[in-house]
């Protein structure tokens, strides 16, 4: 009994309550701050894009993406660039996908863990964070000045590619890192071969990362403006490129590779430039489909990665 | 070591196997070891004892990983291949010698495509040629009655005592002279337990089996010879009924009898 008095006693509740609401306000206070600094952020990420919208949504027609640039801002349109930023984009991926994808798996797989390695790791990290103009003015001394290939698709195409290659490299190397080692043991000791494990196994199971970082540094590299505009891309160019398919033997050519290029950015950038209003509501459009264009690309890269989330979880 | 009763013909046979992880850390020291044919042999012993070090070399696991040697020699019978040679090709004993891991590790890929898998690094496998062996596979890993109407689904859809035996049967279905098991059951409910343990009984009738496992009852149940490893040292091997009534080692007793470990 008399132990029993000094126990209750002891736990003296009104202190331990009113301490546990202190530290409860504090947590809730946390969480209200945390919620004000994210909706700062969305507000000015929102005033951004509503602005961009306002201006450029009114422009937005069918004649805006089948016209080429004029000099009258009403009948000046977009088609050289969409069409200029689909394909350089199209030669980036032919060329940084199965560059990044083999150098991933290379220093993945197959590469000895020694101090080379090592270094070449640290400096492809190095390398995705260079400035793009610092790639741009490479591209021109490389590639036009050296390899003579011009101010041309090929160009633009391959800048972009040296540009996202340290990006498609990190990701699949993270893509393929998540893949278990079980997974490979047992591979293993089946006999198989390093190959037969990469190519039955390694790669197809971290095919959803390795998609999903592709599309993601590309949907960086459509954005990219500084590098194109050192290498010589033109800002008015009121034609198409040579169509890779023609109905006279050999029925395929690769002269577009050589033509004159432009891309959006650029279009955007030259009309942003001139003094007259009516040319900042077309940049302002083009804007809205630069956007959108990006916005696919993100909507395809996490289609993809719910995809193959939903069939392979480890 | 020595078998006291009739000596049973051997399929692996370690001899003075010595093995060091990164080149420096020795984790078996000297192992002569006996893996008689078509019986199974229970590894025993605490955590860390090399148990599982043991069995990894017997079909070159260690060589996925930069800096293991071996030491000594593995002899696989009948013809005597030296299994830790670095001049044999470690795919070629992997052929030979299945494994069966601790956690179920199914491809997550159909149930069909896991157990064909062996088959079609082989080389090309005419598809009914393919089909009958994924059967008989699956037959033998007492999983058919369960899958043989859903062949295509996801390995993953399957209970985790299901993954195991899909496993066992994607080992068996190359026809491995051997069979190691790395603790096949730790994952695992008592009913699913049994039921790989009432596997391994019935597979050492024609295949070599080695287990390792921590549970002691188990190697009683499904081995007819256990090993006792302590510290990277083979301390006792026997026949299992021998070495859990009356081992001649004090350790081994100590250790079987549940006083340490």
């Amino acid at each position: 009994m008399f132990l029993k008095k000094d126990i209750v006693k002891s736990i003296d509740r009104d202190p331990l309550r009113r301490q546990i609401a202190k530290r409860q306000l504090r947590d809730r206070l946390f969480a209200l701050a945390g919620l004000g600094v994210m909706a700062a952020a969305l507000l000015v990420l929102l005033a951004l894009l509503g602005q961009l919208a306002f201006d450029g949504i009114g422009r937005v027609s069918w004649q805006f993406l089948t016209a080429y640039p004029s000099r009258f801002a009403s009948q000046a349109g977009i088609l050289s660039a969409w069409v200029g930023t689909v394909l350089v984009m199209f030669l980036t991926a032919l060329t940084a996908v199965p560059l990044g994808l083999g150098a991933a798996i290379y220093l993945e797989e197959y590469a000895p863990k020694n101090w080379l390695t090592d270094l070449i790791e640290i400096n492809i990290t190095n390398l995705a964070g260079v400035p793009s103009i610092v790639y741009g003015l490479m591209a021109l001394g490389l590639l036009v000045y050296e390899f003579h290939l011009g101010q041309s698709f090929l160009t633009a195409g391959l800048t972009l590619a040296m540009l996202i290659l340290p990006m498609v490299i990190i990701a699949t190397r993270e893509a393929i890192r998540a893949v278990p080692p079980q997974i490979r043991e047992a591979a293993y000791a089946l006999g198989a071969t390093k190959w037969q494990t990469v190519r039955d196994h390694v790669v197809p199971y971290s095919m959803g990362g390795i998609l999903t970082g592709m599309i993601l540094a590309l949907s960086r590299a459509v954005g990219e403006t500084a590098p194109l505009i050192t290498v010589g891309a033109l800002s008015f160019i009121a034609f198409l490129p040579h169509p890779p398919l023609s109905s006279e033997f050999p029925f395929f050519s690769f002269q577009w590779l050589f033509d004159p290029f432009t891309v959006m950015p650029i279009q955007m950038f030259n009309w942003i430039s001139r003094p007259q209003e009516e040319f900042h509501v077309n940049a302002a459009a083009a804007g809205v489909i630069l956007l959108l264009m990006t916005l696919a690309m993100n909507a395809l890269a996490i289609t993809i990665r719910a995809r193959f989330r939903r069939r392979i979880h480890w | 070591m020595t078998y006291v009763d009739t000596k049973p013909a051997l399929k692996a046979e370690a001899q003075k196997l010595s093995f060091y992880y990164g080149g420096t850390v020795q984790a078996l020291k000297s192992i002569s070891l006996g893996l008689p044919d078509r019986h199974a042999t229970a590894l025993i012993g605490p955590s860390g004892c090399g148990k599982t070090t043991y069995l990894r070399c017997l079909n070159r696991m260690h060589d996925l990983y930069p800096g293991n040697r071996y030491e000594g020699v593995v002899l696989l019978y009948p013809d005597e291949v030296n299994i830790v040679d670095h001049a044999i090709d470690p795919i070629e004993i992997r052929l030979r010698v299945g494994m069966v891991f601790q956690k179920p590790n199914p491809f997550p890929t159909s149930i069909y495509e896991n157990v064909a898998y062996g088959l079609r690094i082989r080389g090309a496998v005419p598809r009914s040629e393919l089909d009958g062996a994924v059967e008989q596979a699956l037959r033998d890993a007492a999983l058919w009655p369960e899958v043989k109407d859903r062949l295509r689904d996801l390995a993953f859809n399957l209970s985790g005592g299901q993954q195991q035996r899909l496993c066992i049967a994607r080992a068996l279905a190359t026809g491995p002279e051997m069979l190691l098991f790395d603790e096949p059951t730790s994952a695992l409910d008592p009913t699913a337990t049994a039921r790989i343990e009432e596997l391994v009984t019935e597979l050492k009738q024609r295949i070599t089996i080695v287990i390792v496992t921590h549970n002691m009852q188990q190697a009683a149940r499904v081995s007819d010879y256990t090993a006792f490893m302590y510290e990277g040292e083979l301390v006792e091997c026997d026949r299992t009924e021998k070495i859990f009534t009356n081992p001649s080692n004090k350790l081994t007793e100590e250790y079987v009898t549940g006083r340490f470990g």
